[in-house]
């Protein structure tokens, strides 16, 4: 065994792994985040809150419904996605042509009152869900012991984070999407729903942060504020990888997920900051993030 | 003449009658953290147990006229200064009780001190309350970090748990909790391999699990709290720690943090707490008088301190029959002996730090759970005498003079 640094190469390669797992989570939530700015122009701060909801609904289907954890995966982000079409048709269909700041003052407004009624109704410690049977247990790699549920975690996020990335870059689908982001007037006359389509996309920005949610409430704990400890950091990554810029989204998330694994070791004290460091930088070089387009 | 005597019978009676049935009016304030991570600890229910102590204290002494207030202090050290000099300055609050969250605390206390009114700690952890910050205005009721880390240090390393490993949150109540316990595992013979800090409210755990792994340390410490706590675990329970012999220490776990949890998950966890709600019949009596207004939720240990305390103080005040000057009051509740249902008998030190058994518990199993709440094993009862730091290591300018 050999020494990078001063330390094992054993201990570094589980924790470059283990990077590319959190990454996942803030590539499947900036990826949310990316869909609806770059479609909606709203910065969707309540996206914290709805990858709260998508835990929380998890809970519910469980303890009240007795549907598995595999059942949650597919109908929690349903349910969270409706809750987003019904804010989307009530408040944010009027902001389009405001200023960005409007969209984020009521969304954050949603995220806040969102929370405190989860808290007033749950408490602030949290909601105990158990990993699915399949999913427990690990493997020895032998440079370290990798849980089941997180090699699940990896592979699934990175299939519905490619999926998302085909379906809007790669379809026809996604082509009336993007062009009814460029010129609704002009796509609307050949005769395609456009406000439809911008509702569903909403939708599915935020069935995105419910699926995450899901995802996360085996390992970490399920309480109300589980998403705003989360979001700050996930706009970081989004802001890093270029506003709206989808592969950005979802490249910067696991990137950063490694640089701040590996912050892990070598500085633990610093690694809920470096994320911001690397904003700060990425910001003064390249204003409009990695992946972004200069407007 | 006879009739003279009479009326002077009659006039005795009365003037002793009025002297009885003197009307004492107390304002006590509940401040804790009623919205955030905290507020399952103390919160509403610190309010619902406040409560409980006015209406059993008033079954005796209906003459103690007694007004509930209580704030959200968000655990900002300058909200909970103004609330606390608010109710002082204008509202004529007597005592502020509870305050989850060592920084406000200490706030409260010094402010306490400064307008002579009466704190009663019950929330926070910081030993230094009754230590170089202590002053005669303040009682520290449920339990301190000495007490935390002494009580499950000590334990572990005496059953075999003789290597440790920390799992700090970043921050002073952190380091202070890491310190007092590497100052317990070491002076009964224990060895500390290993440290790391991380920051405050971290979500993902499994990289700083996977140091502590790969340290081979007997026990991991988690020098945390709350959410850290529950994550830390969560991850412990998945990166197959406790399963490859290694065991958790919950410095600082309180009930609502197990039930948040699930058994599955935390089971065989070791801590320590002075008091809990499955111990005995009167515990069990009061949790369901309580849940009354907190349904579904299991008390803990800081929400029944609220209610001892509250107890205990409103008794110096009936005995008083005053509730105006603060030190006096304080000097009250140290001169007699605390005898209340959920704390039992105990005293009150010089140095404000309120003294009684300690038990060490240990997680049951999702089997070994008969009914919900069912949470722990009793290990072992620390005595009272042994429980809390000793009087004189405390640097309490009032233990010395």
């Amino acid at each position: 065994m050999f020494e990078i640094f001063g330390i094992p190469s054993q201990a570094l390669f589980g924790q470059l792994l283990l990077g590319l797992i959190n990454g996942s989570f803030y590539a499947l939530l900036s990826l949310g985040l990316a869909v609806i700015f770059g479609m909606l122009n709203i910065i969707n701060f309540t996206h914290g809150a709805q990858y709260m909801m998508g835990a929380f609904v998890a809970f519910f289907l469980l303890q009240y419904g007795g549907l598995s954890y595999w059942w949650a995966l597919l109908f929690a982000p349903i349910i969270v996605a409706v809750t987003g079409i019904v804010i989307e048709r009530a408040f944010l269909q009027w902001l389009y042509k405001l200023d960005h700041l409007y969209g984020l003052l009521l969304t954050f407004g949603i995220a806040l009152i969102t929370e405190g009624v989860f808290r007033n109704y749950f408490g602030s410690s949290g909601l105990p869900y158990q990993m699915p049977d399949a999913l427990r247990g690990g493997q020895n790699l032998g440079f370290m012991f990798l849980p089941n549920y997180r090699a699940w975690v990896i592979v699934f996020s990175l299939f519905v984070c490619l999926a998302t990335w085909f379906v809007i870059e790669r379809t026809r689908l996604g082509a009336y999407l993007r062009a009814a982001t460029e010129n609704p007037t002009l796509v609307r006359a050949f005769g395609i729903n456009v406000p439809r389509m911008i509702t569903l996309t909403y939708g599915l920005g935020v069935g995105l942060a419910a699926l995450a949610g899901v995802m996360a409430a085996p390992i970490y704990n399920v309480s109300p504020q589980m998403g705003a400890d989360l979001i700050i950091v996930v706009f970081a990554v989004v802001v890093i990888g270029g506003m709206g810029s989808i592969m950005g989204a979802i490249v910067t998330g696991f990137g950063l997920g490694v640089i701040e694994g590996l912050t892990k070791v070598f500085f633990p004290e610093a690694s809920n900051t470096v994320i911001f460091v690397i904003m700060a930088i990425v910001l003064l070089v390249r204003p409009a993030g990695l992946f972004g387009r200069t407007a | 003449m006879k009739s003279l005597v009479s009326l002077a019978a009659l006039a005795a009676a009365l003037s002793c009658g009025t002297a009885q049935a003197q009307q004492i009016t107390v304002k006590i304030g509940v401040m804790s953290d009623m919205s955030s991570l905290y507020s399952d600890i103390g919160g509403a229910g610190s309010t619902a147990a406040a409560k409980l102590a006015v209406a059993d204290f008033q079954k005796d002494n209906p003459n103690v006229k007694v007004e509930i207030l209580s704030a959200d202090h968000q655990n900002k050290p300058d909200v909970g200064s103004s609330v606390v000099n608010k109710w002082f300055d204008t509202e004529g609050v007597d005592l502020v009780i509870d305050v989850p969250n060592s920084g406000v605390a200490l706030a409260t206390s010094e402010i306490a001190r400064a307008k002579n009114k009466v704190f009663v700690v019950s929330g926070a952890a910081a030993s230094d309350l009754t230590g170089s910050k202590c002053n005669a205005n303040t009682v520290h009721w449920t339990y301190d970090t000495w007490m935390l880390a002494n009580g499950t240090g000590k334990a572990l390393v005496k059953t075999g748990g003789d290597s440790w490993f920390f799992l700090t949150a970043d921050y002073a109540f952190g380091h202070a909790l890491e310190r007092d316990t590497a100052a317990a595992v070491e002076a009964n013979g224990g060895k500390v391999l290993g440290k790391v800090r991380h920051p405050l409210n971290t979500n993902d755990f499994s990289s700083f699990l996977l140091q502590a792994q790969t340290s081979k340390a007997k026990v991991i410490g988690l020098a945390n709290a709350g959410g850290d706590t529950i994550n830390s675990i969560k991850a412990g329970a998945e990166f197959g720690i406790v399963k490859g012999g290694q065991k958790f220490a919950g410095l600082l776990v309180f009930a609502s943090d197990v039930n948040a949890l699930g058994l599955a998950t935390a089971q065989g966890l070791t801590l320590t707490e002075t008091w809990y709600w499955d111990a005995n019949d009167v515990n069990r009596a009061w949790t369901k008088r309580w849940q009354v207004e907190r349904p579904g939720k299991f008390p803990t240990m800081v929400q029944a301190g609220v209610y001892a305390g509250l107890t205990h103080y409103l008794k110096a005040v009936a005995a008083l029959k005053a509730s105006a000057d603060g030190k006096a009051v304080v000097a009250k509740m140290k001169e007699l002996p605390t005898d209340d249902p959920l704390f039992g008998k105990g005293t009150i030190r010089a140095d404000g730090r309120k003294v009684h058994d300690a038990y060490l518990f240990e997680v049951k199993a999702p089997a070994e759970s008969k009914h919900p709440g069912d949470f722990y094993h009793l290990r072992a009862t620390i005595p009272a005498a042994e429980a809390f730091r000793p009087l004189k290591d405390g640097q309490c300018p009032l233990a010395s003079g």
